[in-house]
């Protein structure tokens, strides 16, 4: 499904983010992706949402090409993945209704799937009485909550989770791995950035340590190895 | 069948995405309150401006154009010319190409006109009547088509010894022009000077209103620039993300140019009594009423383009 080709990334201040960099992961496997900040996990990610180009190397996705992505292709290709964030990205001027249901107006879905869909969604997430209030008014948690709602409704072949649990206490971190959790035993393949040493170890799925931009590590069953 | 279905969906989807921005567009405006009170404040000045422009303009032209009217030639006749003679010659002068309109004031007419002029001052009044006997000339009032052809009429005029003995021009006494002649030539540099100045302030003014709406949708979407790049990364495509912010700007113009427009009614009102102090001929307040549909689709049209068009280029700037 995915598959990055001895992939180098340099910025033009002279910084190696990725050197030659080759792995590839499977329909429906969960992934951790474990290193020290500056490892090369973000810019990975980077990479996978066309938000960045490699300066070398090859990154496929499915059938497509994303090392020599379109502009015009990339907003198409962006909603096959739904992204978490460690700081959620949530639109501060829509409810929590909304911001998932943003995600569906931009990939064109009718009305009645909307009002339909999103409840039940954020339902899955956990969240059920505080749909209409706004970003401000909810907790951490809360907000990763509906940051997966907003990930998972448009039933994207990849969920990209980029250090999902940073902000949250252990408990929200627990639930949120479950959840993710649950979105891979339903076939969707996941892709998860962290720091979160009990998190990799509790997933017991593979785990891929980066260092300075190598891939040092690929255990099939989880270890981190820090 | 099959793409029949197709246009189908992509009309479907057409006009389903139009009133999704344009209600994202309306909520944004309403929930981002304090954003959209400044932005419409900042519009409503660079409007006024706009408005007090055109205003400005149309209060220069009315009143130059009184200024011409009362630019004339006229034509003291001798006091024992008859009415005849005296009608003779105003046909003539008025086959001259340059002259607009010749008007006869006879003896009686100029006595009544001086009565009422010195009404308030005794003394004249009363020199007037121990005289007994009507000492005004009567007249002819000469108006040309523009300023500049005074000087022409005026020629004709004093050039009534070259012409033959049986013409009434011989009946002239006097022609006031020469008196007239400095004022009414400083005048006619004045009406094409300010003429000029009038439409290079009308560009400044426009162009300084263009910027300072720019200016202030620029900052109003560097807000939002976080915004847009969620959307984005949701899948969102660029006339998708941009759409709402453009519908936010068409409703800063519209919202902006109907306060200005409520704000114009007092203050041509106010600007009323206050020019008509200084000069008579001009009620800004008449002019606005009249000309009302004509200022209102030019100051809407303006703030729909002003906030549309700086939405557009505001937003390019983060779709890159």
């Amino acid at each position: 499904m995915i598959y990055f080709g001895n992939v180098s990334k340099y910025y033009p201040d002279g910084t190696k983010a990725l050197d030659g960099v080759t792995l590839s992961i499977s329909d429906g496997e969960f992934v951790s992706i474990v290193g020290h900040s500056g490892a090369g996990k973000t810019t990975l990610v980077k990479l996978l949402l066309g938000e960045d180009h490699p300066t070398e190397g090859s990154v496929s996705f499915d059938s497509v090409n994303l090392a020599k992505i379109k502009a015009k292709d990339i907003p198409s290709h962006r909603r096959r993945i739904g992204v978490i964030f460690q700081d959620f990205r949530l639109l501060p001027n829509k409810t929590a209704y909304e911001n998932v249901a943003f995600a569906m107006e931009v990939a064109g879905k009718s009305d009645e799937e909307i009002s339909s869909d999103v409840p039940h969604v954020l339902e899955l997430v956990g969240l059920t009485k505080k749909i209409w209030n706004f970003p401000r008014q909810l907790s951490g948690g809360e907000l990763q909550r509906v940051a997966i709602a907003r990930a998972i409704v448009n039933h994207p072949a990849l969920i990209i989770a980029d250090e999902p649990t940073g902000n949250l206490d252990p408990i929200n971190t627990y639930e949120i791995v479950q959840i993710l959790k649950k979105i891979n035993d339903m076939g969707t393949t996941v892709v998860l950035t962290t720091h979160n040493k009990g998190v990799v170890e509790a997933l017991g799925k593979r785990v891929i340590t980066m260092d300075h931009g190598r891939v040092t590590r690929d255990d099939s069953t989880g270890k981190y190895a820090l | 069948m099959t793409l029949g279905l197709s246009t189908f969906r992509l009309n479907f989807m057409f006009w389903t995405a139009l009133k999704r921005i344009i209600k994202a567009g309306f909520i944004s405006f309403w929930r981002n309150g304090s954003v959209s009170l400044s932005a419409v404040f900042v519009m409503i000045v660079a409007l006024f401006m706009i408005a007090s422009t055109l205003l400005i303009t149309a209060f220069l032209g009315i009143a130059l154009k009184d200024l011409q009217d009362k630019i004339d030639i006229n034509i003291y006749v001798d006091t024992k010319a008859t009415e005849i003679e005296i009608l003779g010659l105003k046909e003539q002068i008025e086959t001259l190409p340059e002259v607009k309109n010749v008007t006869y004031i006879s003896r009686e007419d100029a006595l009544v006109a001086f009565h009422t002029r010195h009404e308030n001052d005794h003394r004249i009044i009363q020199a007037l009547d121990e005289i007994g006997d009507n000492p005004l000339p009567a007249a002819l009032t000469v108006k040309a088509s523009t300023p500049s052809q005074y000087q022409g009429i005026a020629n004709f005029l004093s050039n009534k010894s070259e012409l033959s003995a049986d013409s009434n021009l011989s009946i002239v006494s006097k022609v006031n022009y020469n008196d007239n002649k400095v004022a009414i030539e400083r005048l006619s540099r004045i009406i094409t000077g300010v003429k000029k100045l009038g439409s290079i302030i009308t560009i400044v003014m426009i162009a300084i209103s263009i910027l300072i709406t720019f200016n202030t949708i620029r900052l109003a979407i560097f807000i939002a620039r976080d915004e847009i790049g969620v959307m984005r990364l949701v899948g969102g495509s660029n006339e998708y993300v941009r759409g709402p912010f453009v519908v936010e700007g068409i409703l800063y113009g519209l919202v902006a140019a109907f306060l200005t427009l409520i704000l114009f009614y007092p203050v041509t009102y106010w600007l009323k009594s206050t020019t008509q102090v200084f000069y008579g001929g001009v009620d800004l307040l008449h002019y606005f009423v009249t000309n009302f549909v004509q200022i209102f689709l030019i100051i809407i049209f303006s703030g729909i383009v002003l906030g549309a068009v700086s939405s557009y280029l505001a937003v390019r700037k983060y779709l890159r």
